[in-house]
């Protein structure tokens, strides 16, 4: 594993940070998080993303890689940045959480301010950053969604799932002030699922988010993603399910979803 | 506490003796030996009434300082696991420095122990209360739904706040208390220190802000109403949900 796949700063570059985060866990966000990032390399960006999930981070198990260097030894000064930032197999870059990160899991000035510096330094050196949030409306995942420039919600058609996004949304519009906030459907079972859910949102959120505001709430449509058997098996064989099964049509969904990003 | 209880240690060695152990007990008034002296049942009951009477503040009953610093660590490690809320209040006497001056030791003394009974039966059995200072409380509920974390204290604060202390003598006294609170992070694993220095902040916002009232740190409105579900749901693909 190369441990030098930190791309130098580019003059005028600067990475659109997009955070991906659901509310409630399990419903594929590292998943789709390793698979955009990859769907995102093929189509000419220099991607990277990063395992905000400091507590309970598992990018590196999505991912088959078994870093010897995480963020929590640049947290800690042991390593550099550049000796952190990992190449997935995707074509793209990772910089893991790791699992010594539990100190790191609240959300204190040391957290905030190291969080920030390592976001500052790789902004230039690639088009996007994916931030994968943990699961919940915790301080530290509040906190990472508010360096992102973008926020993408992953739900799935389960009643909790969609609760929980709601109640993300909310969160985020109420105390981050954002206006547009984008949805994916992931393990949707019926083809036009995920619109119908994507428009229950908005509805609940015209009528009990957005008249306390002064602008609307708008939720972006970006896809859906079927329950499809090959995501099990890409998930089994710990590999890209673009990679290793892209005519599958989780695939490409996953494909579709990562150019309406890039719109 | 006004006055330390005087331990009765080994000269030498410091280790507690078995006729200072009884003598403990004995003041203490809460427990009975069981079976003949000597035998397994009458040592396990010594043992067992040396342990409770070590967790336990001398003055007021509660839960002491060593036994909150064990409760916390392990609310605070559940919480990360389960996602529960819980709620750590922090609770400070009002004054207490002047009731002191005013009125003597004794008087203090009853303003804590009657702080401390308002406290324990305010809450729930399954809430822990704690004095972890000389006019300093904790309480630590678990599973407390944010949504009403601030009505719990503010029953509480109220509660101190509507009662009379009778003095030596039959004055009456009463005292307020300030409360600060903040809920324990779900599904974060966090240290314990942190959760009590952000109730601690919160204290002292209630503090600074005119005492005898209640802060609890600003949580995100994160609930869904039954209604906000209701709209939901409201669509043919979740079917009956509703």
């Amino acid at each position: 594993m190369t441990s030098t796949a930190a791309p130098r700063a580019v003059a005028g570059r600067r990475a659109r940070i997009t955070a991906i985060t659901s509310g409630k866990g399990g419903v594929g966000k590292t998943f789709l998080s390793a698979n955009l990032a990859a769907a995102l390399a093929r189509q000419g960006e220099k991607v990277l993303v990063l395992d905000a999930d400091l507590g309970l981070a598992n990018l590196d198990v999505v991912l088959n890689l078994f870093p010897k260097i995480t963020l929590h030894d640049v947290f800690t000064g042991k390593n550099t940045l550049d000796q952190a930032i990992l190449e997935a197999p995707g074509g793209f870059s990772v910089l893991l959480a790791g699992s010594g990160m539990v100190e790191y899991s609240r959300l204190t000035p040391e957290v905030r301010e190291q969080l920030v510096a390592v976001v500052q330094q790789i902004v230039p050196r690639f088009d996007r950053i994916l931030l994968d949030t943990g699961a919940g409306i915790s301080d530290v995942v509040l906190y990472t969604v508010s360096l992102a420039d973008e926020v993408l919600i992953v739900a799935t058609p389960e009643p909790t799932s969609l609760t929980d996004a709601y109640a993300t949304i909310k969160v985020l519009a109420t105390t981050q002030g954002r206006r547009d906030i984008r949805v994916l459907v992931n393990q949707v079972s019926k083809p036009g699922e995920g619109r119908i859910i994507r428009g229950q949102l908005q509805q609940v959120v015209d009528r009990f988010v957005s008249p306390g505001l002064e602008v609307p709430v708008k939720l972006e449509f970006v896809g859906e993603v079927p329950i499809d058997p090959s995501v099990r098996d890409a998930v089994k064989r710990r590999q890209l399910l673009i990679d290793c099964l892209p005519g599958s049509a989780a695939a490409q969904a996953v494909v579709a979803a990562a150019t309406r990003l890039r719109a | 506490m006004n006055s330390k209880p005087e331990l009765l240690q080994h000269p030498a060695t410091g280790a507690l003796r078995l006729e200072q152990a009884l003598s403990l007990l004995a003041q203490s008034g809460q427990v009975r030996l069981q079976g003949p002296e000597g035998s397994n049942a009458w040592l396990q009951s010594l043992i067992d009434g040396l342990c409770d009477l070590s967790s336990r503040d001398g003055l007021t009953g509660l839960a002491n300082r060593r036994n909150f610093e064990n409760a916390i660590a392990r609310e605070s490690d559940r919480v990360a696991r389960s996602g529960e809320p819980a709620l750590l209040l922090m609770v400070d006497i009002d004054h207490f420095k002047r009731i002191n001056d005013h009125h003597g030791h004794v008087a203090g003394d009853l303003v804590i122990k009657a702080v401390a009974e308002s406290l324990a039966a305010t809450v729930r059995p399954m809430d822990l209360v704690a004095r972890i200072g000389g006019e300093e409380f904790a309480i630590i509920l678990p599973n407390c739904p944010p949504a009403f974390g601030s009505a719990v204290a503010e029953r509480i604060r109220a509660q101190v706040e509507g009662r009379m202390i009778p003095l030596v003598g039959g004055q009456m006294l009463g005292c307020t208390i300030s409360i600060g609170g903040a809920y324990a992070p779900q599904w974060v694993r966090s240290t314990p220190a942190v959760w009590m220095e952000r109730s601690d902040l919160q204290l002292y916002r209630a503090k600074s802000e005119g005492r005898n009232r209640t802060c609890l740190e600003p949580t995100p409105v994160s609930t869904v109403s039954a209604e906000e579900k209701g709209l939901l749901f409201a669509s043919s693909i979740f079917g009956d949900l509703t």
